[in-house]
């Protein structure tokens, strides 16, 4: 069986992020690690693969600078092998340039399955599976916590509100994975030194047949206008009990039609 | 972001990121009812050896990684970030100071038989040199191992011992002749007749750490349990120290250096005279010098590491920054206390135990004066 799976190299979250002022966009100057919403995902892979009995994994990752810090970690995790996509070209890329360019990568992996995080932790659009999907021409199904492969095809329990849908697909797909689904492994000390030597084939976009017209600043149909600072959350009632606060809880949740 | 060094690879980078995220879920949560239980459970460290984390030193062909010091300096600094200093010790005795013995002297037969197990995390390994009578004066070690039939028949008791009390096997050193150094090590596993645990040791610190006294009470083993050469003992255990003093060096740097960070966000929390402490000069001041003395300790660790990695004589080096250095990194929880106030003398408090934690770094593993009359003897 082979998967791909998409992971986003993200700045890390435990730093102070910056905008840059002149495109509204994150800075990507530091070393960036491996999205922790797309661990779930290389989770997931790794263990369709163990339980198919063989097949491979390979990262699908578009970043800046040849940057493979964060592809790395789920290599050492255990994926088999990554594709790159770096070009100066595409700095500035909106979600649809980003999904056409990976779906283009994606395709040098012929995949039965792609597997992607529902969205990322930095830029939260929450929209590239799908058109990486619809890019592709393949089916798609959002939102998987539990992903198996019967009779040919998948077969996904999708969560909803209120539990899951049991859904069928055929292959190949794409499948959004939604984040802590799945414990994702520990790198051994192993996987960690095996990394460096695993395979990443690195591609700039003439190599996947796309126009630098099509990407960048110049491609993008989305921007962003304009960044200000989240509204303060106001603070919340305190209920002082003197032996009755109970009721005042009680209609406080039945005005939110909680209870 | 304080470990970057120019001796640290990519490679090295992952495995302290790895190290330092593994003990953030499962250990630090869980320290203090093992701090309680006087031990670290067999289940944690038997996850460390599946994840590899005791492969480091241990060479390609048995099944480990084959690294070399500067691999052990960023695992020991790694593990400080615990804050339970008795897990990290209780993880450094097993990897970088008894078993790198087994390593340096063990037959293939030996290395077949143990190394699997030191691996995995079902062999929990302990270094038995220290006894009543014997701490920094390694040559006045009395017990005694006497010939006899096809083996040795060993007499003596050993004291201080980490990871004995649960342990699985000791590599003990004993006195094999009447010369000053005619000294040899055995490989004695705890289920052996006549070896047992006199006392488990009641600590200042470093309370999840097992620590024993042991009696070997006409323990025989045979000829095929000797690690080494015989006669040898004496320098083929010198041969690990510089790494044991490292290990204990890294330790403490990843301690004080967690003891820094949560000390500064105490300070930056506490309110006082209209601010909070960290706006006061005198406190500012002082951490920041702390942070200072930190890095210079960490840098002059890695280089010592480094020379040894690169063949080069360390001896000088790493002598010096285990002296200076845990005097640092005592002085450095001495003021992280200080700053927390009376909140810093509670039980409660992670700096109060930190601080006992540290107070063994400048006498375990080469007391600090011991240390300077190595650094002494090559002045010159
Ligand atoms: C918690 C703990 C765990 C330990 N774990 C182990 C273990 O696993 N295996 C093991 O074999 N040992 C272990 N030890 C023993 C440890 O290595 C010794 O305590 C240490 O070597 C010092 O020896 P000593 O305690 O006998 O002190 P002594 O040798 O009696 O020295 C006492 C003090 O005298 C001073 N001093 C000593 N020699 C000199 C000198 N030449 N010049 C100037 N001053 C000097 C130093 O200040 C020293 O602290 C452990 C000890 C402790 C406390």
């Amino acid at each position: 069986m082979k998967v791909a799976v998409c992971v986003k190299q993200i700045p890390d979250p435990a730093l102070p992020g910056e905008l840059d002022p002149s495109t509204n966009t994150l800075k990507r100057t530091d070393k960036p690690i491996l999205d922790e919403s797309d661990s779930y995902g290389v989770e997931l892979a790794l263990q369709l693969v163990e339980a198919a009995g063989g097949g491979t994994v390979t990262l699908v990752s578009m970043a800046p600078n040849s940057e493979v810090a964060g592809l790395r970690t789920a290599l050492a995790m255990g994926a088999d092998g990554a594709i790159l996509v770096s070009d100066e070209a595409l700095a500035g890329t909106d979600a649809l340039g980003t999904a056409k360019v990976l779906a283009a990568a994606i395709k040098r992996a012929e995949p039965d399955l792609v597997l992607a995080g529902v969205e990322s932790s930095d830029g939260y659009t929450g929209t590239v599976p799908e058109q990486i999907a619809a890019a592709m021409g393949i089916a798609s199904v959002t939102f998987a916590k539990k992903i198996e492969v019967v009779d040919g095809g998948l077969k996904i329990q999708r969560q909803t509100d209120n539990g899951y849908d049991d859904v069928t697909c055929p292959m190949p797909a794409l499948v959004s994975v939604t984040g802590g689904v799945v414990e994702p492994r520990y790198p051994s000390f192993k996987g960690i030194m095996a990394a460096k030597k695993k395979p990443v084939d690195e591609v700039g976009i003439a190599d996947l047949g796309i126009d630098a017209s099509e990407v960048g600043q110049g491609g993008a149909r989305q921007e962003t206008v304009a960044v200000v600072d989240a509204e303060a959350r106001e603070s919340g009632e305190i209920v002082v009990d003197e032996g009755e606060a109970f009721e005042r809880i009680v209609q406080y949740l039945t005005e939110l039609k909680v209870i | 972001m304080n470990n970057r060094n120019v001796y640290m690879t990519d490679e090295l980078q992952a495995i302290y990121d790895q190290t330092v995220g593994f003990v953030a879920k499962e250990v630090t949560p869980f320290g203090d009812a093992w701090e309680q239980d006087g031990k670290v459970p067999r289940s944690v460290l038997q996850k460390m050896g599946e994840l590899g984390m005791f492969s480091l030193r241990v060479p390609e062909e048995h099944g480990g990684l084959g690294m070399g010091m500067l691999a052990s300096a960023t695992f020991s600094e790694a593990l400080g970030a615990s804050t339970y200093a008795g897990f990290d010790v209780t993880v450094l005795v097993h990897t970088d100071m008894s078993s790198p013995h087994l390593v340096n002297g063990g037959t293939d037969a030996q290395l077949a038989q143990w190394l699997p197990g030191v691996l995995d995390g079902t062999t929990v390994v302990s270094i038995g040199v220290s006894e009543p009578d014997a701490g920094s004066d390694v040559a006045g070690v009395r017990t005694k191992a006497v010939k006899d039939g096809d083996g040795w028949r060993i007499n003596g008791t050993k004291t201080f011992i980490t990871n004995a009390v649960y342990g699985d096997l000791t590599i003990v050193l004993a006195r094999t002749s009447d010369e000053k150094y005619g000294l040899s090590t055995f490989l004695v596993p705890a289920d052996t007749e006549g070896f047992s645990v006199a006392k488990k040791l009641d600590k200042h610190g470093w309370r999840c750490s097992d620590t024993a006294e042991l009696v070997l009470d006409d323990v025989w083993v045979s000829d095929d349990q000797l690690l080494g050469t015989i006669h040898r003992g004496f320098y083929e255990t010198m041969r690990n120290f510089q790494n044991e003093r490292m290990v204990l060096v890294g330790m403490g740097v990843g301690s004080a250096q967690a003891a820094i960070d949560l000390t500064n966000k105490y300070c930056q929390e506490r309110a006082a005279f209209g601010g909070h402490l960290f706006d006061l000069g005198a406190i500012r001041q002082r951490m920041a010098m702390n942070q200072a003395k930190i890095d210079a300790v960490r840098a002059s660790m890695y280089h010592a590491a480094w020379l040894s990695d690169s063949g080069q004589d360390n001896v000088k080096e790493m002598s010096g920054v285990k002296a200076w250095g845990c005097e640092a990194i005592n002085q450095v929880m001495y003021d992280c206390l200080q700053f927390h106030g009376g909140m810093g003398y509670m039980r409660e408090s992670t700096i109060e135990r930190m601080y006992r934690d540290a107070r063994i770094l400048p006498i375990g593993g080469g007391a600090t004066e011991v240390m300077l009359e190595e650094v002494a003897k090559r002045s010159y």
